[in-house]
């Protein structure tokens, strides 16, 4: 108990003062690879990005653009080895976790930051029953005794609206619809109140109608605590509904960053364009859709330059040669767009053009 | 209004055209047992209850509804992969539920299947050449076997394949391109129709619209008839004539995409439709979603008279009583309006509110 009360001080008191301007968690330049058999995959190059209590960042991206990735790194869940952090800083309430020892890391899991997975039914212990393994949480974390923790899983169960909690506390995760299975990983991640929550596709496999209700749960119950919530996905949908800014990942980078309403107006980089064009739409019924060319690019064999070039309509030859940097998106007349970046050479005739 | 006019007179020209499958009644209801010598049926899991549709040569018809609607099951209906319960199956008016050996057989070589997952419906241990040449092995008559590699490089070369590729294996195949070869294995015998069951839903956003077109140029090219079974309902507006709702065993609501789409008058469909994740922020503040409460029943046990009346706010003690058919609601009948196509529900109207850019 001693060591959690010193490393909370320790947290809270360096950076007293940066605490109320610095935001809650804070990416720096994050790289993560993987060794495999055939070589280094890189599967996260230098991404940033930042999170204030009360906030919705979504992270968009394909399948392998190191979106979850960059979350197991921040919750300190990477599969090492093969993988580990190459490089960067993630600063959460201005402290640099990744300095942590393991034993540190361990006790901010759950009490300071949570996560909510995809599959509710793999991540759930199929041996236990629910209310066993959303009780383990204050067993563990605060000492509390079985009946307690039972009395506490009961409640959080109410609080996430599963009906008859108290007949069903003891049921197992087989027992439970998909919806249900997620509402119970949402009380999971809820349950010591954490100051940040990563959802990880968190609807992606439950169907609309069910999706919709556990989403108006999640916004409803951050609200509530005033988290702050990266929402990776790869919806462009669920990310207009909820999110209150965007970052957009390519092949281990971000490529493009802005506020929800921005981003789909005017995209910045040729791939969000390219991903918002695809989008079947009313009046392109009958024609055929716009497609990007080609695949997303092999960790292993990232293209030189920006990653992107092979399958960008717009690619030259500093393309091929210069990786864009993040910059700072402007107006015509140079007035700064808050919260804008865009990794692309050509982001002015992107936006402007 | 032009468009509407369109839509009429494209499901005019569906009227006098001869349906290329129709399906009347079809049934599968999947036994529960019970004891493991002397196995009791204690009860059923209805799947499909009663289903009637029909499809036109070169139309696509959509159908969507949540997991375990029984869409899925339709499509193996369809495939003749599971035998009925009960009801017809008519392929230019034969009864293929009916039929066994040859004539099935026959009948098969027109009607193929295109599977959700890539990964998973092609075998490791073959080339995609045998993977594609397979289907002439079961019907030799379609190319005759010194023909056939030939005719697999073609198939390659029309899904987008290169057709240097015959020898590799699966495994050295993206998701995208791995579609690509179950559509390839589907056009092999030159079917008439094919069903595809979530082709794109394990695909990447910017591949999937790479398949969508190959698979609207392929209908184009070859006068296919496509049953395209979804839930995704963006997709399934942007490739399908016609669109069916499907829930918990029934059809719900059948109409062309316009009508299911502007006009809903189910209350399920106009629940479905509002769940959707516009993706435009700007919509976000302007449309009224239902959220509807609690889950699918279960289809072992399913309400009584309207299946949905459970999580519908409309429902009234009739919806309990009496099974509503899918007809031309009475409020619209003989008006000529797009409101006016057939929904299963005693009190269907439309809710403007709550149509969306899904």
């Amino acid at each position: 108990m001693t060591t959690t009360e010193k490393t909370e001080g320790a947290a809270g008191s360096a950076p007293q003062d940066a605490k109320k301007s610095a935001p809650l968690l804070d990416v720096r330049d994050l790289h993560v690879e993987f060794k495999t058999r055939d070589g280094v995959a890189k599967a996260v190059n230098g991404v940033s990005y930042s999170v204030d209590a009360g906030e919705t960042l979504a992270v968009l991206g394909e399948s392998g653009s190191g979106k979850s990735v960059t979350a197991q790194a921040i919750m300190g869940i990477l599969d090492s080895p093969p993988g580990r952090v190459a490089g960067g800083e993630i600063l959460f309430h201005g402290q640099d976790i990744l300095k942590l020892p393991e034993s540190e890391r361990r006790k901010l899991r759950g009490p300071k930051m949570a996560m909510i997975f995809q599959d509710a039914l793999s991540a759930l212990n199929p041996v236990f029953s629910v209310g066993n393994q959303l009780g383990e949480m204050f067993r563990v974390h605060q000492g509390m005794s079985k009946k307690d923790a039972k009395a506490k899983a009961i409640e959080l169960m109410d609080r996430v609206r599963i009906p008859a909690a108290k007949q069903r506390v003891n049921d197992y995760p087989h027992q439970f619809s998909g919806g249900m299975r997620q509402r119970i990983m949402i009380a999971m991640a809820m349950a010591l109140e954490p100051d940040l929550i990563i959802a990880d596709e968190p609807t992606t496999a439950l169907d609309v109608t069910v999706q919709a209700q556990v989403m108006d749960l999640l916004a409803e119950l951050q609200r509530e605590y005033n988290m702050g919530l990266i929402l990776i996905t790869h919806d462009l949908g669920v990310v207009a509904d909820v999110a209150d800014k965007i970052a957009v990942m390519y092949a281990g980078r971000i490529v493009e960053t802005a506020p929800v309403h921005e981003l789909y107006k005017r995209p910045a980089h040729p791939y969000t364009r390219g991903l918002l064009d695809s989008i079947p739409r009313l009046d392109h019924k009958g024609q055929e859709l716009y497609a990007i060319k080609g695949l997303p690019p092999n960790l292993l064999r990232i293209p030189t330059g920006c990653a992107f070039n092979p399958r960008c309509p717009k690619a030259q030859d500093v393309c091929r040669a210069d990786i864009p940097a993040l910059l700072p998106v402007t107006e015509q007349d140079g007035t700064e767009l808050d919260g804008r970046g865009s990794a692309c050479h050509f982001w002015k005739e992107t936006i402007h053009g | 209004m032009a468009e509407l006019s369109k839509q009429a007179g494209k499901a005019e020209a569906a009227g006098q055209r001869e349906p290329i499958l129709q399906v009347r009644n079809l049934v599968k209801h999947f036994p529960l047992t019970q004891g493991l010598l002397l196995k009791k049926q204690v009860g059923a899991v209805k799947a499909v209850d009663g289903i009637s549709f029909d499809l036109y040569q070169g139309e696509t018809l959509g159908i969507v509804g949540e997991s375990g609607c029984g869409k899925s099951t339709v499509a193996k209906l369809l495939m003749t992969l599971e035998t009925a319960t009960s009801g017809e199956v008519l392929y230019k008016g034969q009864d293929i539920t009916k039929l066994s050996g040859r004539a099935l057989k026959a009948v098969r070589r027109n009607i193929q299947m295109v599977f959700q997952d890539p990964y998973t419906s092609l075998n490791p241990r073959m080339t995609v050449g045998d993977i594609i040449g397979e289907p002439f092995e079961i019907h030799p008559e379609v190319a005759p076997k010194g023909d056939r590699r030939k005719r697999v490089q073609e198939l390659l070369d029309v899904v987008g394949l290169n057709p240097e590729y015959v020898n590799r294996y699966p495994h050295q195949f993206s998701g995208g391109q791995r579609q690509r070869i179950g559509i390839a294995r589907g056009l092999a015998l030159n079917p008439e129709i094919i069903i595809c069951d979530e082709p794109v839903s394990a695909l990447d956003v910017s591949v999937q619209a790479q398949v969508i077109n190959l698979m609207e140029r392929l209908q184009d090219e070859f006068n296919l008839s496509y049953v395209f079974i979804a839930h995704d309902l963006s997709i399934v507006r942007h490739i399908s004539d016609r669109v069916g709702v499907m829930y918990l065993g029934k059809m719900a609501e059948i109409g062309t995409d316009a009508e299911i789409y502007e006009h809903p008058t189910h209350p399920y469909t106009q629940a479905l439709l509002s769940a959707v994740p516009v993706p435009d922020p700007e919509a976000r503040e302007g449309r009224e979603r239902i959220i509807l409460t609690g889950d699918v029943p279960s289809p072992a046990n399913p309400p009584s008279g309207c299946r949905f009346r459970t999580r519908c706010w409309k429902a009234e003690d009739k919806c309990a009583e009496e099974v509503p058919l899918l007809a031309v609601p009475t409020l619209y009948q003989g008006k000529d309006t797009p409101a006016a196509h057939a929904s299963a529900c005693h009190f269907a109207e439309e809710k403007p509110s709550v149509v969306s850019a899904a």
